[in-house]
């Protein structure tokens, strides 16, 4: 085999993957948005979304500021319902079902979708309260229950090393790289299928980031994580598949090796290769 | 060179205009601070908490009644206003943010925050004391209880907006209620800056006279009846230090003394609370 054909050979596979609507058909839908579209009042924030997020697989969102990555983010936990202003029209289907139709338990629909914040928000609280408020909000669990399941978040988000001896302290006497591991504790206390991480290391140092992204390999495992990042390098390091959006719009979506190698669009290449953004 | 020169002369000028007046301030506050500590310090023995309000010319007598009834109607009227305040202050800031209901009572309440305490002393009046016939304990308490309620309104709203918005999304994303979220999140996080709030209210409410002087009137004798009229030390001061008797003054003086070291007291509580809450 010559060089020639190893080259045809791996454009024939990226050809494959790529063809049609699926991105690659061994992998199963968790999320599916369909024709989706969200405003703040009059002004439509995202047009025409159509995007597959996939289980227990890392989804990046990269673009521009203002494009509409963390608008979508927060679409799927229906953040948007806190403000009267904003709404959304279409289909976010979960297991099928439309999220966004008004009949949907959103408490239910949260215990599903968890949630990590750009900035660490540990509640004022001690931090087995902080991992144990969302679990004592979907279950009934027996004290020794409950601390089985506080210890397991914290082992899941690699803290409870360093907070095993300390639970009953403030969750904000921890540092910002522990802070925001125990959002990710607490977020992942509540058993959902999918953690939503938004920007989740723009307001840490080096270190913690780096932390955070050999936990989020980790968790991909058992949860299907989807994160917002202005940092493309990062993008390209946690995510299995990436979506690039500009303007409200989703202009590609695939496999993230390919589209940080071989982008399909003009637009998406100019943006990754920093002639544009 | 010139332009700096005249800039450090402005600085210098300014300086100096900001150090008169924080001297004249403080010059005075020193000076009341020091006659009424001067004046009231040899008023100050047990007799003060054991004995009631002499008659005048009696050879010995006390405050005693007049500090049991302040801290009845203080305590009281904190108890009814401190709930109703807080519970306002959370529907402005979290339940009625942004309508025109909340901006109304806003707007309504900041109308209560100044008024004069002498008119709602004449509110209570004329709405209570003059039809039920007699000065009493519980139409005091209720007009304190008018002056707590703006005041804890105010800090608790606002103490509840300086929480961020991050956190409150925090707590829905795990899915709690709204009720959950305040109680347990929103109120939590503010706690310190309205409990300042409350002994703010409660250091007020301690030295008014004027509301007092139309409800809960005076009484010379030991009377926890909150239908009679109450004996309370802003009162007693004011009708001690108006009249000629020297052992009646002497023992305002010592009210007066009693009074301002409880409300430095509780300024100094507050600000040691909010404090630590900001370094934590």
């Amino acid at each position: 085999m010559n060089m020639a054909t190893l080259a045809r050979d791996a454009s024939a596979q990226r050809q494959g993957r790529e063809s049609g609507d699926a991105v690659a058909t061994a992998e199963t839908v968790e999320i599916a948005f369909r024709n989706f579209q969200f405003y703040y009042g009059k002004y439509h924030a995202l047009k025409n979304i159509n995007l597959d997020i996939y289980k227990r697989r890392v989804t990046a969102f990269i673009g521009p500021s203002g494009c509409g990555k963390s608008t979508l983010l927060r679409t799927m936990n229906r953040m948007y319902d806190l403000y009267p202003e904003q709404r959304a029209e279409g289909e976010l289907l979960f297991n099928g079902q439309n999220m966004i139709a008004s009949n949907v338990d959103l408490n239910d629909l949260r215990a599903r979708v968890g949630m990590v914040f750009q900035k660490p928000t540990p509640f004022p609280m001690s931090i087995y309260d902080n991992i144990a408020f969302g679990v004592r909000l979907h279950e009934r669990l027996t004290k020794s229950e409950l601390d089985d399941r506080v210890e397991w978040a914290l082992q899941k988000a690699a803290l409870w090393g360093e907070v095993k001896d300390k639970l009953g302290q403030s969750g904000m006497s921890l540092s910002g790289g522990q802070q925001q591991r125990l959002c990710i504790a607490r977020g992942i206390a509540v058993k959902p299928h999918v953690l939503l991480l938004d920007e989740p290391t723009s307001a840490l140092d080096p270190i913690s980031t780096l932390r955070i992204e050999e936990l989020v390999h980790d968790l991909k495992k058992d949860f299907t994580i989807v994160i917002v990042t202005h940092n493309m390098q990062q993008a390209a390091r946690v995510s299995d598949f990436t979506a690039y959006m500009y303007l409200g719009e989703l202009i590609e979506f695939g496999v993230t090796e390919t589209l940080f190698v071989n982008p399909k669009r003009r637009e998406t290449e100019d943006y990754i290769t920093g002639r544009f953004g | 060179m010139n332009l700096s020169r005249k800039r450090k002369l402005i600085n210098k000028f300014a300086l100096t205009l900001s150090l008169a007046a924080m001297s004249f301030g403080l010059f005075w506050l020193i000076w009341i601070l020091f006659t009424t500590l001067q004046l009231g310090v040899s008023g100050l023995s047990l007799d003060l908490f054991t004995k009631m309000t002499p008659p005048p010319g009696a050879a010995e007598g006390g405050l005693a009644n007049a500090i049991a009834g302040s801290f009845i109607l203080v305590g009281l009227a904190t108890l009814i206003g401190t709930p109703i305040g807080i519970l306002a202050g959370v529907f402005l800031a979290e339940y009625g943010a942004g309508s025109w209901l909340a901006g109304a009572t806003r707007f309504i309440n900041d109308i209560l925050l100044s008024a004069p305490s002498i008119v709602i002393g004449l509110f209570i009046y004329a709405f209570y004391v003059s039809q039920v016939g007699n000065f009493s304990g519980i139409s005091g308490v209720v007009a304190l209880a008018l002056i707590v309620v703006p005041v804890v309104v105010r800090t608790t709203e606002n103490m509840l907006l300086l929480v961020p918005n991050s956190l409150r999304e925090a707590a829905f994303a795990l899915g709690a209620q709204q009720y959950q979220v305040i109680t347990q999140v929103t109120l939590q996080a503010s706690k310190s800056g309205i409990i300042t709030g409350i002994l703010l209210a409660v250091a007020r409410i301690a030295g008014e006279t004027a509301p007092l002087l139309f409800t809960a009137l005076s009484n010379q004798f030991w009377s926890t009846d909150l239908n009679k009229p109450m004996a309370n030390l802003p009162v007693t001061i004011f009708k001690f230090a108006m009249s000629p008797f020297t052992d009646w003054q002497e023992l305002a003086w010592a009210g007066v003394l009693l009074i301002t070291i409880g409300v430095l007291a509780l300024n100094i509580i507050a600000r040691t609370l909010f404090r630590n809450e900001i370094q934590r």
